[in-house]
């Protein structure tokens, strides 16, 4: 293990540990927003019920976010610092707008939402609801502008061996970011979508059958229906967008070596890329598939990944699966939708216990994508940082192998034990499930009162105790 | 416009409102193994609970608007620090997480969360002070990179400020109970506040001999002919301050020793300043010469001139509405 393998490996782990929180933050506040304003327009219980239910659960998952996302804005310098200084007149101002924008929900919609229910009229509280699901896009659209600009760098000059900015709107408006935001916040949509599906469906399973339990489940899958094949056509024009701008990371997405001969590409739908032999092997092609998929023509071609110096060259291996996994994943989700429109159809929704089952399991499968998208994205562009100007080696900050030895041991044991109690706890909170018509007392919150916006996690009152099953019921 | 030095001040508002939001929360964080019965850890829980956490987010401001603005102090600095900086924020992990799952856990868990609690705090003001005297000692740089080794920042003189900053936040602590509770928990608030005034003043003394000692460009900074009559309110004010903080604590006067306390701890921060000034990677580079274009200090700047008063005026409001003392019994949640 070199010093550069241990500081990528110390980023992608907090990193991805950081990403899980912010995906849920995303798609439960959107959620949430949805759930009021049906409340708002029909009066049904069901709405209000899971509301509360919903918003104990992004309460804590908030807190989370703003706890790992602290770690985050330090690693830059700590772990990137000659990255950080070549291009942090760039990052920088994108990445403090993000903090700026985050500090600006916390500050006041965020108190109102989680508090103020009984404090302001209806319509205010909406209002707050609706800001808050809007500051989390925002805080995306910051975060991933600069990631993007990092894959697609523009609107830049290079001076002293610096970057400095010249055009903001373009510096944001990169090539890949609009795909790359509008890919990443449906994600965030459709994982949130699969954890509020099999939390229903655990409830479901053990018996526990009530209207909002019902309403949970039905609007999981409408997503899954409506807005996974949006995600499908959405992540292929994000495909064609890299073969265009990072053609390295496409071949050894595709784990294509080299064009032989007139035909067209095939796709390799399974194999393994072996980096060493610059081959894939044991590949299971389709022929042709690859041109029609990648240049929607018959023999069209695609830059091979032997056309890139080896130094040039993403790892192949993981990025294969990695995408594989992701696309398989999506592609489940698809079906899933399907299977509960056919279900819907018959009436079987809420009953047929296989199904129930699938989408139980199918409950972590977002973030896994999630993760496994990034590692695709991020792998991908390798050996950059900022493609093609700043390599990830000379990016690096100089620390020795014990220091990040030392650095990587503490946080992967603080991290599993921090958050995995937190996750715990998310779990524990999900199974209690939502009450019906629960009486609501005003438990004001905000100045002044134990529980408060600057606190996310204080609007959820339960302890464990209460929320163990076995002993509260 | 010199936009830098709009940026410095910027920077260093947003570490001092960090420093004194946060301190008296670690301040607590510390002096809780004083505070034995559950009852009473519910009472010094109880004085924070409304405002806690929120603070973080300036040490988030101060760091991603050092990048932006300053990306070779971001860079050299924090890498310079790297293991301190480190382990500060796994302290701040802790701290941040445990306040709410102490309340949340499972009755045989609660111990843990509560020595997460406690230890996080030490931990991260430990570091925090560490960081702060490596910082002054100066930073070794060769062609915009840290060039000294990974253990430089281990020396006396930064160990001393990571127990002088214990004492300190400490001290704000106590005298944050004393302006917030009564009874019992007061009473022992007194009698910690007694012992840390003395360890506080003994610090801020030594390290006044100390610093200067250590580094000939810093007591020339502080005692040529004329900075002599700038400098000299710091530490007029300070014996002042330390007086009247004294007399307070004697008179036994609830919110006064904490008014004087946040006075010792702002002029200490002043003097820090003067100590470094205009450099903001000791001891040669200025912040002109560390700073990004004025592209980037410009666009970041616009963002930062709304939003910051907006956030500021929210804060207040929060303390003001939450004036007055806590009482056993009244329930955090
Ligand atoms: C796609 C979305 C996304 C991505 C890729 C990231 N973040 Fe994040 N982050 C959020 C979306 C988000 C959020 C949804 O906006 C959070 C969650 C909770 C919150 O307050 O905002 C957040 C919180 C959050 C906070 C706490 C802000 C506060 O105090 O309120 C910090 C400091 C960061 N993030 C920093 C980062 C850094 C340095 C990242 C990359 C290296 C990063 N985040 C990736
Ligand atoms: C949006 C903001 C992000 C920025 C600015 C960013 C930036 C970076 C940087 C600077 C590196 C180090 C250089 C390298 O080794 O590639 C990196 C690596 C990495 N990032 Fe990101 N990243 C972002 C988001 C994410 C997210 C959300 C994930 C989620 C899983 C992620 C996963 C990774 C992984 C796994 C690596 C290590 C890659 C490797 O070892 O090759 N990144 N990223
Ligand atoms: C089903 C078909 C899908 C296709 C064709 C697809 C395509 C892609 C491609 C090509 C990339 C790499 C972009 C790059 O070059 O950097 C990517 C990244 C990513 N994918 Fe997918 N994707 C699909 C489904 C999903 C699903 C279901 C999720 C999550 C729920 C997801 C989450 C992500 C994330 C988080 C990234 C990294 C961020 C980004 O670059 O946008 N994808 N996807």
């Amino acid at each position: 293990m070199t010093a550069l393998d241990l500081a990528r490996i110390q980023f992608g782990f907090t990193i991805s540990f950081h990403i899980i929180f912010p995906a849920i933050t995303i798609g439960l506040a959107s959620y949430l927003a949805v759930l009021e304003a049906c409340w708002l327009k029909t009066r049904k219980p069901v709405y209000n019920d899971l509301y509360h239910f919903w918003l104990k659960i992004f309460a804590v998952n908030f807190g989370m976010g703003v706890v790992s996302g602290l770690v985050m804005s330090y690693e830059f310098g700590t772990n990137w610092s000659r990255f950080s200084d070549y291009a942090g007149s760039v990052t920088g101002p994108l990445l403090t707008y993000e903090v700026l924008t985050a500090f600006f929900l916390e500050a006041g919609f965020l108190g109102v939402m989680l508090f103020g229910r009984h404090k302001v009229g209806e319509g205010l509280h909406f209002f707050s609801t609706v800001m808050v699901a809007l500051g989390t896009l925002i805080s995306t659209t910051w975060i991933i502008a600069s990631n993007s600009w990092m894959q697609t760098p523009q609107g830049y000059t290079l001076a002293d061996g610096r970057l400095i900015p010249m055009d903001w709107l373009s510096v944001i408006f990169n090539p890949s970011f609009p795909y790359r935001l509008v890919h990443m916040s449906i994600a965030a949509f459709l994982s949130t979508a699969l954890i509020v599906g099999a939390a229903a469906a655990w409830h479901l399973l053990r018996g526990n059958d009530n209207a909002a339990v019902r309403k949970m489940l039905s609007m999981a899958m409408w997503m899954m229906l409506i807005v996974a094949p949006i995600q499908a056509f959405v992540g292929d024009l994000h495909g064609l967008n890299t073969l265009h701008h990072q053609p390295a990371k496409l071949a050894a997405i595709e784990g294509h070596w080299e064009n032989t001969g007139s035909d067209g590409t095939p796709l390799i739908l399974f194999g393994w890329p072996d980096m060493e032999r610059e081959a894939t092997l044991y590949s299971v092609e389709v022929p042709r598939l690859g041109s029609l998929i990648l240049t929607h023509s018959w023999d069209g071609k695609i830059p091979a990944l032997k056309e890139f110096p080896k130094a040039d060259r993403p790892n192949s291996t993981v990025v294969f699966w990695t995408f594989r996994l992701m696309v398989g994943l999506g592609f489940a989700m698809i079906a899933l939708g399907l299977w509960s429109a056919w279900l819907r159809w018959r009436g079987e929704l809420f009953t047929s216990r296989p199904f129930l089952n699938v989408a139980l399991v199918m409950g972590p499968m977002g973030i896994v994508s999630i993760l496994a998208g990034w590692i695709t994205t991020e792998m991908g562009r390798q050996p950059w940082v900022v493609y093609g100007l700043m390599r990830t080696a000379d990016g690096v900050s100089r620390h020795s192998v014990l220091e990040l030895s030392i650095s990587l041991v503490l946080f992967v044991l603080i991290y599993f034990a921090v958050f995995g109690a937190g996750i715990g706890y998310l779990i524990r909170l999900m199974r209690i499930g939502p009450v019906l018509n629960e009486p609501r007392e005003v438990d004001a919150g905000g100045p002044g009162q134990g529980r408060h916006a600057m606190r996310p996690m204080s609007a959820v009152t339960e302890s464990a105790d209460a929320l163990d099953p076995s002993r509260s019921s | 416009m010199d936009l830098p030095f709009i940026w410095a001040a910027v920077i260093l508002f947003a570490v001092l409102m960090y420093v004194i939001m946060d301190g008296f929360d670690l301040g607590l964080g510390i002096l809780y193994p004083w505070f034995p019965a559950k009852e009473d850890r519910d009472v010094v829980m109880n004085t924070v609970a409304p405002v806690w956490d929120g603070n973080e987010t300036w040490l988030v401001l101060g760091g991603a608007g050092l990048l932006a603005a300053f990306p070779l102090a971001y860079s050299v600095v924090l890498s310079a620090f790297y293991l301190p900086l480190i382990f500060m924020l796994i302290g701040l992990i802790f701290r941040g997480v445990a306040f709410e799952f102490r309340f949340k856990a499972h009755e045989h868990e609660r111990h843990f969360w509560d020595k997460a609690f406690i230890g996080g705090s030490i931990a991260a003001t430990f570091f925090q002070g560490v960081v702060l005297g490596a910082y002054e000692q100066g930073i070794p740089v060769v062609e915009r990179m840290y060039a000294g080794s990974a253990w430089a920042w281990v020396t006396p003189f930064s160990l001393f400020t990571g127990l002088a900053l214990l004492v300190a936040y400490a001290l704000l602590g106590s005298t944050w109970l004393i302006m917030k509770t009564e009874g019992s928990v007061q009473e022992q608030a007194y009698r910690l506040t007694k012992k840390l005034v003395w360890g506080l003043l003994a610090a801020i003394v030594i390290v006044c001999v100390w610093t200067p000692l250590m580094n000939p460009g810093i007591a020339q900074r502080w005692f040529a002919y004329p900075n002599i009559l700038y400098a000299a309110p710091v530490p007029i004010l300070t014996v002042v301050s330390a007086a009247l903080l004294l007399l307070a604590v004697a008179k036994r006067s609830h919110a006064a020793p904490f008014l004087f306390t946040l006075a010792l701890v702002i002029l200490n921060y002043v003097g820090f300043g003067i100590s470094l000034w205009p450099n903001i990677i000791p001891p040669n580079i200025s912040i002109w010469d560390a700073s990004s274009p004025p592209q980037s200090q410009g666009f970041t700047l616009v963002g930062a001139l709304v939003i910051i008063p907006l956030v500021l005026a929210y804060t207040l409001w929060g303390y003001y509405v939450f004036r007055g003392k806590v009482k056993h019994g009244e329930g955090y949640h």
